[in-house]
């Protein structure tokens, strides 16, 4: 008989708000935020660090959330859809462009696109419309053809260029 | 308020703040108490049969509920298939998956057996552990050669490989070959791929003992043909099976049949007594998920002096993969929409559909008619060639006329009815697409370009697309007691926004904002009859209910506040969510308080007038398919030395009758686009010779990204349909339908130098600098 998986504790911050629950050492980060922390706001869409849906913030840079260990994020400051919002629950510009330009359909793929953009947004404010699509590159939308995607990200850095927040 | 104050409007999406913010409830997000999880079993052979199956180590770890097999499945579910969704009398041998496979696997990835555990990862663990005596047989990989004499047999049992025959066709072919001014012939082989939305399926079971009752909720496009099933498997009476579809992560097809896991994770929600849950993971889904597109047209057209089509006739092969769960409808459907916008005096086409020991086909975004379009439309470009006419012109000749709609094209339909183009004006879309495009300065750029040392071409595609078929889609139209609107429609959604939509043609009858109306749908508990979303039909059948109900469920209103203000309905008007009195200071009612009127009070009659129901309900029956229709025109650039293609622009005139919401129908067109442009350059699902998947990650199967798919420039054409009350055709397909033609006629047309031939789809860069040095070679050899 297999000894059983080992498993421990696991403390870091999400979204602003600290958390502790135990894990088993195997469970990617995206497994551990959806099912050990309830935040089904991250999705998995391949599950070998293709297609970005799971991509999340982890101490401000995008990472994939599948090819991450829950363990590696001990300490760690984590972002994902679900922090994404103003702090009074309206839509953050990026959101709001992403609706305003109708960026998401089935919306599967969506909360990976918002993270890699915030982070990008933030490091590069000016990016043009060939930097964004390639900053794209690694997130794959079945639905929506990109163009939107774009349209969206480029309205939202002209937003934050006029002092918003990402 | 105008009349149409939403409906032809860029209406934003009412399912957007949910979704942008991870409030989304997909099927994976389901928390269920006392929830397990499930982990299948599947066949790493293509072909093979089994006697046992050793799952007492499995069984032994610790957190394994249940390790089922076949034989420990329910006394119902013995001995039975699947429902068969679509009988044909054509089909040879109408055979579906077993929920379990029994003692013969026919692909790689079939299930025979099921872990139930308290989580995925040890589920995973246990079923690694079962052991199988397989015995491997040998495997048809391929549609063609399947048919060979000799070849292997997909189901052991079986003579032959032959699913089904079909011969479609009309006029006197033999005599306008034998009349013909010229003839070409060619062989057109498109690949197979798949609809890959990002969420794959899965599926949550619940059963409750008493009663004998189901709730399931699966990531379909068809709840109903899911309850359908469960409802033949466990002979159940309808309001015992529940079923539910979430927020669904995309579909584009493949999520339009019911699966053996369907029917397997409810099973073992009733026999361990606890609700089972089962999310497919990416390689599952390359493995089982249905697949589309392998497909082999052997086609020759008989052309007078002037390039006008006398006939065309040919033969088709079409790949059903192991089963046939959706019967024969594809190849029916490519064999109908092969002649597309052009006058045909004459055709024949013979169509084999072919079993294989691959993943079962069956209808992915376009169904048939990117094969069928890709067919013609590069038939159209050999017509060009033999002729010396510019591609354009010869498509010019060959239009049907807008004056001659309705157009009777001489087949049947998939639907049974008359191929029967109801509406468009087919030379005025090519002509207005031409234009956008350039065309007439193209010759002039590739010119320029080549001189640069760059390749440039372009490529047409034409299409005619029957959409917004029957039977049927429902709704109801509720007025509430909390004064809100509620619409409750059999659909399920996988990103179409339905919601807003359907809200959008219920709040101009309503006089309300669509903010006021809440849409459900897709859930069999409450819409007991629907059919599904396919064949881009819900705007049409589910759209035309909303707007009929609607518009009944208003008159419902205006009765209740006539009887209430004793004035008559004409006196009336809504606003606002309240019927009031035309004129200034007129008395009004508001939708609440008259949804509680037609509550009553209890044990007290209902005031004169009354009664009890601010609902009304519609299930439109379209008569027959409505014809939206298309051109794309694509440019591109290859470089010869890599195989690279870059789209430099991408035209579509696209006409879908009355547009509802046009940034929506935008959003179908670019993203269509962008999946054709996969089929057309970069999805293939790769086989070798044992029929074993090659192709099972995103790094072996390229989906189109954003550095790929251009920002479509897109025109509308409305050419309303009188075959419903919106005028509205579909618009979830066209995008794809004609986009791999076009691409690949640009990709063939910018090596012109090279004088090769494109007549195979992806054309991926290994494949084009494989056909540049076929061509050199040839062009070697021919020189002395």
């Amino acid at each position: 008989m297999p000894d059983a998986p080992p498993k421990r504790k696991i403390t870091l911050t999400v979204n602003g708000r600290e958390y502790t629950a135990e894990a088993e050492d195997r469970y990617s980060l995206a497994d551990f935020l959806r099912h050990a922390l309830g935040l089904t706001g991250t999705h998995l869409g391949c599950e070998h660090g293709v297609c970005g849906a799971c991509t999340v913030l982890v101490d401000g840079e995008a990472v994939r959330g599948c090819l991450m260990l829950a363990v590696q994020a001990e300490g760690c400051q984590v972002t994902t859809v679900e922090g994404l919002a103003n702090a009074d629950g309206s839509l953050s510009p990026l959101q709001q462009a992403f609706m305003d330009h109708h960026g998401l359909q089935c919306g599967f793929c969506t909360p990976g696109i918002l993270t890699t953009l915030t982070a990008y947004l933030r490091d590069r404010p000016n990016a043009d419309e060939a930097e964004l699509r390639e900053a794209l590159s690694g997130n794959i939308c079945r639905c929506t053809g990109y163009d939107t995607i774009v349209r969206a990200a480029l309205a939202a850095a002209g937003a934050m260029r006029e002092g918003g927040q990402p | 308020m105008s009349s149409t104050a939403f409906v032809g409007q860029r209406v934003k999406r009412l399912e957007d703040p949910d979704l942008l913010t991870g409030k989304g409830r997909f099927l994976d997000d389901l928390k269920l108490p006392g929830l397990l999880e499930a982990a299948f079993v599947r066949s790493p052979f293509a072909h093979a049969t089994f006697t046992r199956i050793d799952a007492e180590e499995a069984r032994a770890l610790p957190g394994v509920h249940a390790v089922l097999t076949a034989k420990d499945l329910p006394s119902e579910m013995q001995g039975r298939r699947i429902l068969l969704q679509v009988p044909h009398p054509q089909i040879t041998y109408a055979v579906t998956q077993e929920p379990l496979a029994t003692s013969e696997v026919c692909f790689v990835g079939e299930a025979v057996a099921v872990v139930i555990a308290d989580g995925r990862h040890i589920a995973e663990d246990a079923a690694e552990r079962v052991v199988v005596d397989w015995e491997p047989l040998p495997a048809a990989a391929h549609c063609e050669a399947a048919l060979k004499p000799g070849a292997p047999a997909t189901h052991a049992d079986r003579a032959d490989n032959i699913a089904g025959r079909l011969a479609l066709g009309f006029g006197d072919v033999d005599a306008v070959f034998r009349n013909a001014a010229h003839v070409v012939e060619e062989r057109y082989e498109p690949h197979r791929g798949t609809g890959h939305p990002m969420e794959c399926r899965g599926v949550v079971a619940v059963h409750d003992m008493a009663g004998d009752a189901f709730r399931i909720w699966t990531s379909t496009q068809t709840p109903h043909n899911t309850q359908r099933a469960v409802i033949d498997m466990f002979g159940l009476a309808e309001d015992r099976v529940r079923v539910i579809t979430p927020d669904v992560g995309g579909g584009f097809g493949p999520k339009n049949q019911v699966y053996p896991e369907e029917l397997v994770i409810p099973a073992a929600a009733r026999l361990l007594g606890r609700p089972v849950k089962w999310a497919e993971d990416r390689r599952e889904h390359f493995l089982t998920t249905t697949q589309e597109r392998d497909q082999i047209w052997d086609v020759a057209a008989a052309i007078d002096a002037d390039g006008r089509l006398l006939g065309v006739k040919g033969t088709l092969i079409h790949d059903a993969g192991a089963y046939l769960p959706w019967g024969i409808i594809m190849p029916y459907i490519s064999a109908t929409t092969l002649p597309g916008p052009y006058k045909l005096p004459a055709y024949r086409m013979a169509v084999t559909v072919a079993f294989t020991n691959l993943v079962p086909t069956t209808p992915l975004r376009g169904a048939g008619r990117p094969q069928a379009v890709f067919a013609m439309e590069r038939l159209m470009d050999a017509i060009a060639k033999a002729t010396g006419l510019d591609p354009a012109e010869v498509r010019r000749r060959n239009f049907i006329q807008a004056s001659e709609m309705p157009y009777d094209m001489g087949l049947t339909y998939r639907d049974g009815a008359p191929v029967m183009y109801d509406t468009g004006d087919y030379p005025e879309a090519q002509a207005q697409a031409l234009a956008k495009a350039g065309y007439d300065d193209f010759p002039a750029r590739q010119k320029a370009a080549l001189a640069e040392g760059r390749h440039i071409g372009i490529g047409i595609g034409n299409y005619v697309e029957g959409t917004g078929l029957g039977p049927f889609e429902g709704a109801t139209v509720r007025i509430l007691t909390n004064g809100r609107v509620a619409i409750y429609t059999g659909a399920a959604a996988a990103g179409q926004a339905h919601r807003t939509t359907l809200a959008q043609i219920c709040a101009d009858e309503l006089k309300v904002d669509i903010s006021d109306i809440d849409v459900v749908g897709g859930d069999t508990g409450l819409m007991p009859r629907g059919a599904g979303t396919y064949a881009s039909r819900i705007t049409v059948n589910a759209g035309s209910s909303v707007r009929t109900a609607s518009a009944e469920l208003r008159g419902k209103a205006l009765a209740l506040a006539a009887a209430k203000f004793d004035v008559k309905p004409e006196d009336l008007e809504l606003s606002h969510r309240a019927v009031r009195i035309k004129g200034e200071q007129g008395d009004s009612i508001t939708f609440a308080e008259l949804a509680r009127m037609t509550s009553g009070m209890p044990g007290y009659a209902l005031p004169k007038g009354v009664k009890p129901d601010l609902e009304a309900s519609g299930y439109f029956t379209p008569p027959q398919a409505t014809y939206s229709n298309g051109s794309h025109v694509a440019e591109v650039e290859v470089d010869p030395e890599t195989g690279r293609v870059t789209i430099l622009k991408y035209t579509v005139v696209h006409d879908c009758g009355t547009v509802i919401n046009p940034m929506l129908v935008d959003g179908q067109v670019q993203g269509g686009v962008a999946h054709g442009i996969g089929n057309a350059l970069l999805e293939r699902m790769v086989f070798d010779a044992d029929a074993n998947p090659l192709t099972t990650t995103f790094a072996d199967y390229l989906m189109p990204t954003a550095e790929i798919v251009p920002a479509c420039d897109i025109v509308h054409m409305e050419s309303p349909t009188p075959l419903n009350p919106l005028g509205a055709k579909g618009a979830g397909e066209g995008g794809t339908i004609p986009a791999p033609a076009a691409i690949v006629a640009a990709v063939e047309n910018a090596l012109s130098p090279f004088g090769l031939r494109i007549t195979d789809c992806p054309v991926t860069p290994q494949r084009i600098v494989e056909l540049i040095r076929a061509a050199e070679e040839m062009s070697e050899e021919d020189t002395p």
